[in-house]
């Protein structure tokens, strides 16, 4: 069984868009989740939470939906997939070693001193698009790559993940603004909408609700998904764009601290670091989660 | 009251200029783009637009946006200009100069238009007094005042074709060439020498250069003074070499700048100055940390005596001739 899975999960690169069965995906995300939890845990820093949160719409863009990986990095076709929420970055390492960009043991440096693998994203990191990491910044960025996609009579599309708790941030809604009065439907803006936030939940801190009412008149195409669920989130991205001339909204519902009891919807792990025991805890849930599947 | 302007020729707004090269580039080059915030009409770009519609990305009045969305373009390849007066863009966008252009190292080319108190009696809201001082502070960010009309077409073609971002500032006010376009050379960081002398040297950038060089022809005139006057557009990276090279001979040393007397070309000179053992009598002139007093733009710079005679006293007094 366990060689199984090792077989699986040492699957060279097979290009972009490829069929990886749910199953397979549900695999790969069980060991990008321990490959989180493992590399904050050694940092002693991160953003457990979020990072697991986003995780399963990292494993579906980069192994299913988005045509980017190392051999075509530098290639002005590439999907482009920019992380507004740069606090999960975690997240984004663990897929992109998983690709190739770097090898996975780079990683133990997260955090380290003089190391890139810092605890937001830079392009000092091989796969990593833009610095990110002040709120706020990934959807202007993104409707600018796509203008300029527009402009070149280029198929690439931009992929932009933000979180919930960013909404707030003014620059936000003027992008959202300008991705609409050029349509652009070459962008897919997806929110990671754990509900969760530092200091609470995001109806508490500055309710953002109704998020798709809001898009909707800003004149873009919005869908709702369950983010952990990995047919649903496949079959929306292959729905890109979810019409012509619109740019294309994904909210994602998912769990804040998802795949690990104990984390799941807990507000304390936004930025928490595991004991060696809730570690041990973790890890042991998730080796469990991989048996049943 | 106010600047003498003596004539070289058919003289423009150095913002005229702007728009302009940007049109002639743009000309033969798809990847060259404006992006504004409403600023098509302030920046006289309405015939770029007209000529290149498919190379202008109106953003509306939105400056965070207007330089989000450059640094996208630019990460694809563009040669985006973020043209936006300067109060906003170095103000309202500072973060997104910071981590998208700068950190990023996305090579937009901000360019901030009407700077200093090009905007006069519309008060502080439409000052940049600013920017130099917080720009500086932003590694990866290269920061240029023309002064003259040569300085900013050259400034446009060669940001056109850097990759590092930059920040171009310059006026609106018709600025006369300071000298023959022939004898003229332009490289960033390259200070330019319009004039030389023995007695003083005057650093001066931007729209402040022609009244230092109106102020070194009347010390030399009445007083038989004669002054070195600098342009030095390149505010970063300084041009160090040209700084000691006009420091040796120990003469006195007047910077100005339209821009708060902190953070900018002038504490930048006495910075390199001081470390490097440079003792030269040295004056600062610039706007000062104070309510700013209104007025046009000229009765502004004069107030504070950036002007030909504010220039030139100002020389008298660090001579120890008044
Ligand atoms: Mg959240």
């Amino acid at each position: 069984m366990l060689w199984e899975i090792n077989a699986l999960l040492k699957l060279p690169f097979r290009g972009w868009g490829h069929n990886m069965t749910e199953k397979e995906l549900a695999i790969k995300s069980i060991a990008y989740r321990k490959n989180i939890l493992k590399y904050i845990y050694g940092a002693k820093a991160g953003h457990t939470g979020g990072s697991l949160s986003c995780i399963d719409i990292l494993t579906v863009l980069y192994n299913h939906t988005m045509n980017v990986g190392p051999h075509n990095f530098k290639s002005p076709d590439r999907d482009r997939y920019i992380q507004s929420k740069g606090h999960c970055v975690e997240a984004l390492f663990v897929v992109l070693a998983d690709k190739g960009f770097f090898p996975e043991s780079d990683l133990e440096t997260l955090c380290k001193y003089k190391s890139h693998y810092i605890g937001h994203p830079t392009r000092k990191v091989h796969g990593i698009e833009q610095n990110t990491g002040a709120l706020g910044h990934g959807l202007p960025i993104s409707v600018g790559t796509a203008i300029a996609a527009k402009m070149d009579n280029k198929d690439f599309r931009v992929f932009t993940l933000l979180g919930d708790g960013e909404l707030p941030e003014g620059s936000n809604w003027e992008a959202a603004l300008t991705a609409a009065h050029y349509k652009l439907d070459n962008l897919c803006a997806i929110i990671d909408h754990n509900k969760l936030q530092i200091s609470g939940t995001t109806a508490e801190v500055c309710n953002t609700d109704p998020i798709d009412g809001k898009f909707e008149s800003f004149g873009w195409e919005v869908r709702h998904v369950n983010g952990h669920d990995f047919k649903a989130l496949k079959e929306t991205f292959q729905a890109l764009p979810f019409a012509t001339d619109k740019p294309s909204l994904v909210i994602a519902h998912t769990v804040k601290g998802k795949g690990i009891s104990y984390m799941e919807n807990v507000l304390k792990w936004h930025h928490g670091v595991p004991t060696p025991d809730q570690y041990a805890n973790a890890m042991e849930e998730l080796d469990g989660a991989l048996a049943d599947l | 009251m106010g600047l003498t302007v003596e004539k070289i020729g058919i003289d423009k707004a150095n913002l005229e200029v702007f728009s302009e090269t940007l049109q002639a580039l743009a000309a033969n080059d798809k990847d060259i783009v404006a992006v504004t915030s409403d600023s098509r009409g302030s920046g006289k770009l309405a015939p770029f637009g007209q000529k290149f519609p498919k190379q202008i990305v109106e953003i509306g009045i939105a400056e965070q946006n207007l330089v989000g969305v450059a640094a996208g373009l630019a990460s694809a390849g563009k040669k985006a200009f973020a043209v936006s007066p300067a109060c906003f863009l170095t103000a309202r966008a500072l973060e997104q100069i910071k981590n998208d252009v700068a950190y990023s190292d996305n090579p937009v080319k901000l360019v901030g238009i009407s700077a200093g108190v090009s905007y006069g009696a519309l008060g502080t809201t439409h000052h940049s007094l600013h920017d130099y001082a917080v720009l500086r502070a932003i590694n990866n960010l290269i920061i240029v005042a023309p002064a003259d009309n040569f300085e900013t077409e050259q400034a446009i073609r060669k940001a056109a074709e850097l990759k590092q971002p930059i920040y171009l500032r310059f006026g609106k006010k018709v600025m006369p060439l300071l000298t023959p376009e022939e004898e003229s050379d332009f490289a960033f960081g390259k200070g330019r020498i319009i004039r030389e002398g023995e007695d003083l040297v005057i650093i001066a950038n931007g729209e402040t250069v022609y009244p230092a060089l109106q102020a070194a022809k009347k010390l030399e005139s009445e007083f038989d003074i004669t002054t070195t006057v600098i342009s030095m557009h390149t505010i970063k990276p300084l041009d160090y070499d040209l700084l000691a090279y006009v420091a040796l001979s120990g003469k006195a040393i007047i910077t100005v700048e339209e821009h708060s007397v902190y953070g900018g070309l002038g504490e930048a000179c006495a910075s390199y100055l001081l470390q490097n053992r440079f003792h030269n009598p040295f004056k600062l002139m610039g706007i000062p940390d104070e309510y700013t007093v209104t007025g046009s733009q000229t009765e502004i710079l004069s107030h504070y005596g950036i002007s030909e005679k504010g220039i030139a006293e100002a020389a008298l007094k660090l001579l120890e001739r008044l």
